[in-house]
C-alpha cells in the first residue's frame, strides 16, 4: 500500500532515516486514516449504484418509456411514461425561470454590485437560500401558487427554480470573476458601452464555466422530490401541458412506490430510480465535459 | 449639443476604479446601460424578495395552528391531530438527534477523505477522488431513502439486535445503544452520513487548499511528517473553515426530507435509544400532508417554518465564520 501515500522510494527511504518509530507509527495510522476514509465512502457507493442497476434494469423496456402508469400499483405492468416526461417538462419549466434570473443577478453582483452594501447583501442572501430545505420551497409554492391554481406542474417548475436560482447565481459569479479585466477594457476601448460588454465579450468568455454550473443545478433539480409532492399533484396518466391539470415525476413516484410492501411496485421504485439516476447523470457529464473542455482550451 | 456639455459627461461609477473610463455617448446609449443594470439589479434583488416572502407566506397560512398552541408548538410534544393537539417536540428532536448521528459519522470521514484528496494522494489519484465525491453528490435523495428502507434496514436490524443483546443492560451505553428497529434514528442518521459527506468534503477541501504551501514547507523543513505536517501546519489554518463546512452539512442534514421520512419509522418519541424508531420535522410534514387538512395542515406548515428558521440560523452562522476565514486567510 505504500506507493497509495508516498510520492517515491525516496520520499519512504527519508522517512525511515530521518524519524523516530513512533512517529513513523503515527504518521502510517494517520495515513491509513484518510484511506480508510475513502473506502467507507466507496462502500455506500458502490452498494446504491449496484443495486439500481441490478434491480432496475428489468423494469427497462419500450413499454416502460410509452406505457401510462398502472391503475393498480401492486400488479406488474403499466410504463413510467408520465413521470419521465413530467420529470423532464418540470425540470425544464423550472431552468427556463431560474436560469436568465440567475445569470443576470450574477450579473449584477459581480459587473456593477462588487463590493456595495446591496451586492454583499445579495451575496450572502443567496449563500444562505442555498442552505434553505427543499421542503420549505415546497411549502412556499403551496401557500403562493398551489392554493391559488390548484396542483399543475408549473408549480413544481417554480419550487425547483427557488432552488436553483442561488446555486447558478453562485457559480456564475465565480465563473465571472475568471474574465480578465483586460477583456472589459479592450471592448470599452473600442467605444462599447458596458451593457454591451457584457452581453457581446464578458458573457461569452465565460460560457462554458456558466453552462457547467447550470447543468449541475438542473441535475440537482431533477432529483429533487419534496418540492413536488405538494404542488404537482398525482397523475396516472399522461399530462403534457405544465399549466393544466396534475402531473408526475420519477422521484415521485419513487417515493411512493418505495413505501409499498408489494414487490411490482417496489420493482417500479427501482426501474424509477435507474431512471432517475440515469438523467441525473447524463446533466453531471455534460457539466464535467464543458468544464473539461474550457479548462482545455483556457490552458492551451 | 457640444460634446462636453455636463450632463452629457457620464462619469461611471459602476465601472471598475483603476481604469478611471470617462465615457461619453448619447443619451438613448446611456439608457441601455441604465436599463441593463436595472434589469440585472432587479434580478439579484429576486433572492431577497424570496426569502421574505417565503418567511411571510408560510408564517401566514401556519398562524391558526402557532395562535391556538402558542409556545406549546416547540415545548409540547403531544402531536394527536384527530383531537387538535400539535405539539412538535418530538419532531424537534428527532430532526436533531438523526442530524447529529449524521455529522458524528460524517465528520472523520469527510476529514479523512479531504486530507487524502488535498495532502496525501498522489497527484494521479486526485482528480478520481474528487470523481467519486461528486458521484455521491449526484445520487437523489430520494434514491438513497429507496436503498436505505429496502436495502439497509433490514440489513442492518440484526446488527442493532446484537449490539442491543450486547450493551443493553450496561449502564450509559445501554442508555443509546438501545432498541431494535431497522427503521430508527440511527438508520437515518447513517443515511444522512452518506449523503453529507460529500457536501462536508468538497467545503473542507476548498479551505485546506488555501493554506500557504510556505507553511507546510517549513513544516516538513524542520523535520515533520506528513501527518505532523498536517497537524502543525494545514489544520491549526484550516480549523475556522472546517467548522463552517460541517455546519453548513448539518443544516443539510437538518432539512432533508425524503430520505429520513422512508427510514426513520415515523413515531414520535423522544428517547435517547438510537436504535428505536422516530419521526423528524421534515420528514411528518412530507408523511402526512396528503391527509391533512384545517389546523392540522396549518401545523404541518408551521413545522416548515420552524425548520426555515432553524436552517437559516444554522447556515448564517456557518457563513459568518466562512466569511471571518476568508477574510484573514487573505490577509485582510
Amino acid at each position: 500500500m505504500t506507493d497509495l501515500f508516498l510520492e517515491s522510494e525516496v520520499e519512504r527511504l527519508l522517512l525511515e532515516a530521518t524519524t523516530s518509530r513512533s512517529r513513523r507509527v503515527k504518521n502510517r495510522l494517520a495515513s491509513l486514516w484518510m484511506v480508510g476514509s475513502l473506502l467507507v465512502a466507496l462502500v455506500p457507493l458502490t452498494l446504491v449504484i449496484g443495486y439500481v442497476l441490478f434491480k432496475g434494469a428489468g423494469e427497462i423496456s419500450l413499454a416502460w418509456f410509452t406505457e401510462d402508469l398502472p391503475a393498480i400499483t401492486r400488479k406488474p405492468g403499466g410504463g413510467m411514461g408520465p413521470a419521465i416526461v413530467g420529470t423532464l417538462l418540470i425540470t425544464a419549466g423550472a431552468a427556463i425561470l431560474a436560469v436568465p434570473l440567475g445569470i443576470l443577478g450574477a450579473v449584477y453582483l459581480h459587473e456593477y454590485g462588487g463590493k456595495t452594501y446591496t451586492a454583499r447583501l445579495v451575496r450572502f442572501m443567496a449563500d444562505v437560500m442555498t442552505g434553505v430545505p427543499s421542503i420549505v420551497m415546497g411549502l412556499f409554492i403551496y401557500t403562493v401558487w398551489t392554493l391559488q391554481f390548484g396542483l399543475e406542474g408549473i408549480g413544481g417548475s417554480l419550487a425547483l427554480a427557488c432552488l436553483m436560482l442561488p446555486i447558478i447565481i453562485r457559480s456564475t459569479e465565480e465563473m465571472l470573476r475568471l474574465v480578465p479585466d483586460e477583456l472589459r477594457q479592450a471592448s470599452y476601448a473600442l467605444g462599447n458601452r458596458k451593457w454591451r460588454t457584457i452581453i457581446t465579450v464578458v458573457l461569452p468568455a465565460s460560457f462554458g464555466g456558466i453552462t457547467s454550473g447550470v447543468m449541475i443545478a438542473i441535475a440537482r433539480a431533477a432529483g429533487e422530490t419534496a418540492p413536488l409532492v405538494f404542488t404537482i399533484g398525482a397523475a396516472r396518466n399522461l399530462n403534457l401541458d405544465l399549466f393544466n391539470g396534475p402531473m408526475t415525476a420519477l422521484s415521485v413516484q419513487i417515493f411512493g412506490n418505495a413505501q409499498t410492501p408489494f414487490d411490482a411496485a417496489q420493482a417500479r421504485a427501482w426501474g424509477a430510480a435507474l431512471t432517475l439516476v440515469g438523467i441525473v447523470f447524463i446533466f453531471t457529464v455534460l457539466a464535467r465535459v464543458i468544464s473539461a473542455r474550457v479548462a482545455r482550451r483556457h490552458n492551451a | 449639443m457640444s460634446p462636453l456639455s455636463t450632463d452629457e459627461l457620464v462619469v461611471s461609477r459602476e465601472l471598475p476604479g483603476d481604469d478611471g473610463s470617462v465615457l461619453l455617448g448619447s443619451a438613448s446609449r446611456r439608457r441601455g446601460d441604465t436599463l441593463f443594470r436595472g434589469v440585472a439589479l432587479g434580478a439579484g434583488l429576486v433572492v431577497l424578495f424570496v426569502l421574505a416572502l417565503i418567511a411571510a407566506s408560510t408564517t401566514k397560512e401556519a398562524w391558526p395552528a402557532f395562535q391556538q398552541e402558542g409556545l406549546s408548538f416547540v415545548t409540547s410534544s403531544t402531536w394527536i391531530p384527530s383531537e387538535g393537539k400539535y405539539g412538535a417536540l418530538a419532531f424537534i428532536y428527532g430532526t436533531i438527534l438523526s442530524s447529529l448521528i449524521a455529522v458524528v459519522l460524517a465528520v472523520p470521514v469527510s476529514l479523512g477523505i479531504a486530507l487524502y484528496a488535498n495532502e496525501a494522494a498522489p497527484r494521479r489519484l486526485r482528480r478520481p477522488v474528487v470523481y467519486v465525491m461528486d458521484l455521491l453528490a449526484a445520487i437523489p435523495s430520494v434514491v438513497y431513502g429507496l436503498w436505505g428502507i429496502i436495502v439497509l434496514a433490514p440489513a442492518i436490524k440484526p446488527v442493532y439486535e446484537a449490539i442491543n443483546g450486547a450493551v443493553g443492560g450496561v449502564p450509559v451505553l445501554g442508555w443509546f445503544f438501545n432498541g431494535t428497529s431497522g427503521r430508527s434514528f440511527m438508520t437515518a442518521g447513517i443515511i444522512l452520513a452518506i449523503m453529507i459527506t460529500p457536501i462536508i468534503t468538497s467545503l473542507s477541501r476548498e479551505v485546506i487548499a488555501t493554506v500557504p504551501s510556505a507553511q507546510r514547507e517549513a513544516a516538513y523543513g524542520m523535520g515533520a511528517t506528513r501527518w505532523e505536517m498536517i497537524r502543525a501546519a494545514v489544520l491549526p489554518w484550516s480549523r475556522g473553515g472546517i467548522t463552517g463546512a460541517v455546519m453548513l452539512g448539518l443544516g443539510r442534514a437538518m432539512g432533508e426530507t425524503i430520505a429520513v421520512a422512508l427510514v426513520i419509522g415515523s413515531q414520535a418519541q423522544i428517547t435517547t435509544h438510537l436504535f428505536e424508531a422516530g419521526d423528524s420535522m421534515a420528514a411528518v410534514i412530507v408523511n402526512q400532508f396528503g391527509e391533512s387538512s384545517g389546523n392540522h395542515r396549518s401545523a404541518l406548515i408551521g413545522l416548515g417554518v420552524v425548520l426555515f428558521i432553524v436552517t437559516i440560523l444554522v447556515n448564517v452562522s456557518a457563513r459568518s465564520i466562512v466569511a471571518r476565514f476568508d477574510r484573514r486567510s487573505r490577509g485582510m
